[in-house]
């Protein structure tokens, strides 16, 4: 037997003698934020905190987020549902009126299917939403995408009601 | 002092954590063959005093038991326990009905260290088929009984064991929109958890190095997708591919100096390229504006095989390294065909085949184009070889949750690896480990 494989059966093996290496955790990233349910269309009143005057950008974000924050798609289809024109019509007009700031588009696919398939069904989703954008006036560079497949679901479930919440781009913000 | 006891405390600590993960793969045999070779695998004697520091016999007629290919006699059943060749009464194991026997023994050899020898018998006309001497320190009493399985194995089925090789997997735990993604890697018996890496962020498409000593995978960690490579016996980790978009499905090339992934650029166009670890240099592989992913190279380095869905569904195409503009279509049955792997003689891929509504695993002959289904689930993924070309292992669903499962090519031997909490999935098998030539002899005259 090889010293090497050894070495290895030792590290992998937690063996007795001598402190293991740590796994690589990999530093925290800002789960926050991600989807909340506030970014699910009806948004929550967030001025109840007393004295907390919305700002006119601000205002006019939760005007764009209150008519929705998530474009869903039909099963291996990202073609944009007319329903769903509004909401990029409003992002649109936001990013139009505020152009220094960006928003991330992150596109999501139900379970079913190879998962670097959906890496690549995700990614086409969320370039369908940034064209959409880009054709109302949004320039590239307020634009970022990122396809996260199948890995982030919104919801856990293999039924119907569960891929229909998942296949989906969701539009987020970032201070 | 106090560093020491706090670098003990330490150790402990993870030792807890990793004796506790130790215990989440538990294997179930749910298809056997049903002319399993009947074999008795004895207790092997312990030549000191004590207790032996391992059961050989127990970790061999285990692995033996899971390829589906033996039935080991129940230990209960044997009534004497011979430890050497001269001490078997044939007539007895004939009258128990296995057809061959393994004897053997354990002794210490030198500090730290335990050798094992062993003999293997054919029952029926009392001829040694062979007999080896192992030795391995503590840390690889269970690498050198897996050795003893593969060597058993290889001289009764003719093909080369698998046991001494690995899985590596990903774990998730929790609930959307808090879940935790690890890296794992494990012996093939599910024993030897190791924490490769763990985020918050998904982890996804991990990819063994031809000579088993990295592995890379896919990390969201930055919030975006990039390629790392962590060399398993230093944990060092380098990112080789950031770029804008997508950067997935790495597969290393056969001589380990490439990897084939797949980008989408700026463009948004998903194709699949060629990176060369040493020079960065880039080439483009495929060409098409619909989604090209999934790339899994030829054993001689020669061509790509990977996903496409240029013509409607997902297909497998290929394509000469050469010639990268004339890629050719490889799979015809079935509307959809996704993540081609090549097995280890490279006459046949397995993919995930949509068979009447349901993901399975299917194996597709290169020569007549036959499609195979193997598996019965409803939504099994991501098969990987094992290294002797014997065996998938895949991810499938099991009560809601995702769990292992392998499957002989000939799809008559299945088992399930069920994790004790969250799911598993995106299993990939290790190439063989370097031959250990030195610490083995065989024994005896033939």
């Amino acid at each position: 037997m090889r010293i090497t494989q050894l070495l290895l059966i030792v590290v992998s093996g937690l063996a007795l003698a001598g402190c293991p290496k740590k796994p690589t955790t990999i530093a925290e990233g800002q789960t926050q934020e991600g989807p909340t349910g506030a970014e699910t269309g009806t948004s929550l009143d967030s001025g109840d905190v007393s004295g907390s005057a919305l700002s006119a950008e601000e205002a006019a974000l939760e005007e764009a987020r209150r008519v929705g924050t998530i474009i869903y798609f039909d099963y291996d289809r990202a073609e944009i549902k007319p329903e769903y024109v509004p909401i990029i019509a409003a992002h649109a007009k936001y990013l139009n009126g505020n152009p220094n700031r960006r928003v991330r588009l992150e596109g999501h696919t139900d379970e079913r299917g190879s998962r670097e398939y959906n890496i690549g069904l995700g990614e086409r989703r969320a370039q369908a939403v940034r064209r959409a954008l880009m054709l109302q006036g949004v320039t590239e560079a307020q634009i970022t995408t990122v396809s996260y497949g199948e890995e982030r679901p919104a919801v856990l479930g293999s039924d119907e009601s569960a891929y229909a919440k998942n296949r989906r781009v969701e539009f987020v913000y970032s201070r | 002092m106090i560093k020491s006891v706090y670098r003990a405390v330490v150790c402990a600590l993870l030792v807890l954590v990793a004796t506790d993960v130790r215990a989440q793969l538990v294997i179930e045999i749910t298809r056997g063959q049903e002319d399993a070779i009947p074999i008795a695998i004895v207790p092997f004697g312990w030549e000191s005093t004590g207790t032996a520091p391992i059961d050989v016999a127990e970790i061999v007629a285990a692995d033996l038991q899971r390829s589906g290919r033996f039935a080991p006699l129940d230990r209960k059943d044997m009534i004497e326990r011979p430890t050497r060749g001269e001490q078997i009464r044939f007539q007895d194991w004939r009258y128990l009905r296995s057809d061959f026997i393994v004897v053997g023994r354990l002794m210490p050899d030198g500090p730290d260290r335990y050798a094992t020898e062993f003999e293997l018998y054919n029952v029926l006309t009392g001829q040694r088929l062979t007999g080896h001497r192992l030795s391995a320190s503590t840390g690889s009493l269970r690498a050198m009984a897996h050795r003893v399985a593969d060597i058993v194995f290889e001289q009764l089925t003719g093909i080369r064991g698998a046991f001494s090789t690995r899985i590596a997997f990903i774990s998730v735990e929790g609930t959307p929109p808090q879940q935790r993604y690890k890296l794992i890697v494990a012996d093939a018996d599910g024993e030897n958890q190791q924490v490769i890496a763990s985020s918050s962020e998904p982890l996804m498409s991990p990819a063994w190095s031809p000579d088993g000593q990295s592995i890379a995978y896919v990390s969201f960690e930055d919030k975006t997708s990039a390629i790392y490579v962590q060399t398993l016996r230093t944990g060092e980790r380098r990112r080789v591919s950031a770029r804008a978009g997508i950067n997935g499905a790495p597969a290393w090339s056969p001589d380990g100096r490439k990897l084939a992934l797949t980008l989408s650029r700026k463009d948004g166009d998903v194709d699949v390229y060629i990176l060369d670890l040493a020079t960065q240099v880039l080439t483009r592989m495929s060409f098409d504006p619909g989604i090209d992913t999934e790339p899994a190279w030829s054993p001689d380095g020669r061509k790509l095989y990977f996903m496409s869905d240029r013509a409607g569904g997902p297909q497998i195409y290929e394509v000469d390294i050469d010639q990268p503009n004339r890629a050719r279509r490889v799979t015809f049955e079935g509307s959809y065909n996704a993540r081609p792997r090549v097995s280890p003689d490279g006459k046949q891929l397995a993919v995930v085949h949509l068979d009447r509504g349901n993901f399975r695993i299917a194996t597709v002959d290169l020569a007549t184009k036959a499609v195979r289904v193997l598996t019965q689930g409803r939504q099994d993924e991501s098969p990987s070889f094992a290294p002797n070309g014997a065996t998938l292992i895949y991810a499938t669903q099991d009560r809601g949750r995702g769990v292992l499962a392998t499957v002989s090519i000939d799809g008559r031997v299945q088992q399930k690896l069920t994790a004790s909490s969250g799911d598993v999935r995106e299993p990939a098998w290790s190439p063989f480990p370097p031959e250990p030539a030195a610490r083995t002899a065989r024994t005896g005259a033939e």
